[in-house]
């Protein structure tokens, strides 16, 4: 009886160290565990930043809203990665047609110190006529770079110059201005472009 | 470890030792599907791309690029971590085995065309010297396909 009563205890205790740890586990490693700071982009909405367009425009976050949205992060002395991914976008654009009428394709330059307007104009011109470039002060491009949660380092390379180190995907957001996924680089277009279509989807359903 | 490995496992290592002291065969080097992206003017930095093919026995080390297109020319790898941040940085030394290719492609390995002489202009190309280190050198003519290129196909 005693041994019982023990055991059970026992239970009862081993019972309650599981329940602890169960929580414990839930709300740091499960499903209840809160979004690592710094992971996932901001809804557009919650962005706020003001950029020029490669046509001299003003833009900023709400420039984007009510239509569903690709972003991605570069620079025009980029000679390997950027020219890449704009040349994937423009061939994913392709095979989406006119579907993507209604999206907005956005490259924004991590190296404004360059990448003037002019430049940006010039550079977008060899792509897909929706990409749009924009620039703008270094501060504002560091404020659009942690809404989107995209790094990008000045780096020097032989002889004076540098290079920037940033990140190569692309950013989906719906027309809400919420955010849908994200396109690595150099991700193939069999997943790339149904990750579009459904950004364009719940464009739609955003939208009305 | 039984004796008959023994005897297997020297002769692999004096094997391996012969071909990593003797780098030597670049007259048994085929570069392939060479190409390069145009350029935005000559103040940015342009990028080549190839297949670099070994088809001797024996392996060679790339040792040095020259165009007189650019003031220097390395080879440079691209890499994209886990958080989808790319960077890019000089290559080690490339040594391409016997009866190997290596391949430099968007994205990976690339020759970094820096400090250029003039805009790379569609539809140009320019000569690239390949040297290697028993001292062979290659020439390949590079052409120079549109800056929205992603292959030798264009
Ligand atoms: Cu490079």
């Amino acid at each position: 009886m005693r041994r019982r009563a023990a055991l059970g205890y026992g239970a009862a205790a081993l019972g309650a160290m599981g329940l602890t740890l169960f929580v414990g586990w839930w709300r740091v490693d499960g499903p209840g565990a809160p979004e690592p700071p710094g992971r996932l982009p901001l809804k557009l909405t919650e962005m706020d930043f003001r950029l020029t367009d490669h046509e001299g425009q003003r833009v900023g976050p709400e420039t984007l809203v009510r239509r569903p949205t690709m972003v991605f992060f570069g620079f025009t002395f980029c000679p390997d990665v950027c020219p890449t991914t704009l040349s994937d976008i423009s061939g994913w654009l392709d095979a989406l047609g006119k579907d993507t009428a209604q999206m907005n394709v956005i490259f924004i330059t991590v190296d404004p110190e360059r990448d003037t307007v002019e430049a940006m104009a010039e550079y977008v011109s060899y792509f897909h006529p929706a990409i749009r470039g924009w620039t703008g002060a270094q501060d504002q491009i560091a404020r659009a770079a942690e809404g989107f949660r995209a790094t990008y380092e000045r780096v020097p390379i032989d002889g004076g110059d540098y290079t920037m180190n940033h990140t190569a995907s692309v950013f989906l957001f719906d027309a809400a201005g919420g955010f849908v996924s994200m396109i690595d680089y150099h991700e193939p277009r069999e997943f790339a472009v149904p990750k579009i279509r459904r950004a364009l989807e719940e464009g739609t359903e955003g939208a009305t | 470890m039984n004796k008959l490995t023994i005897p297997l496992l020297a002769t692999l290592t004096a094997l391996a030792l012969t071909s990593g002291v003797a780098l030597a065969g670049s007259k048994d080097v085929v570069v392939e599907n060479a190409w390069a992206r145009a350029s935005i003017g000559g103040n940015r930095p342009g990028a080549a791309y190839m297949t670099i093919h070994n088809t001797g026995d024996e392996a060679v080390m790339l040792t040095g690029l020259a165009t007189p297109l650019s003031m220097m020319s390395e080879i440079h790898e691209t890499t994209t971590n886990s958080d989808g941040v790319s960077s890019m940085a000089p290559a080690s030394k490339i040594t391409i085995a016997p009866d190997k290719r290596v391949e430099l492609a968007p994205g990976g390995l690339h020759v970094m065309l820096m400090g250029l002489q003039g805009p790379m202009t569609e539809g140009d190309s320019f000569p690239l010297a390949l040297s290697f280190s028993d001292g062979g050198k290659i020439t390949v003519v590079v052409p120079i396909l549109g800056i929205a290129a992603r292959g030798p196909e264009g």
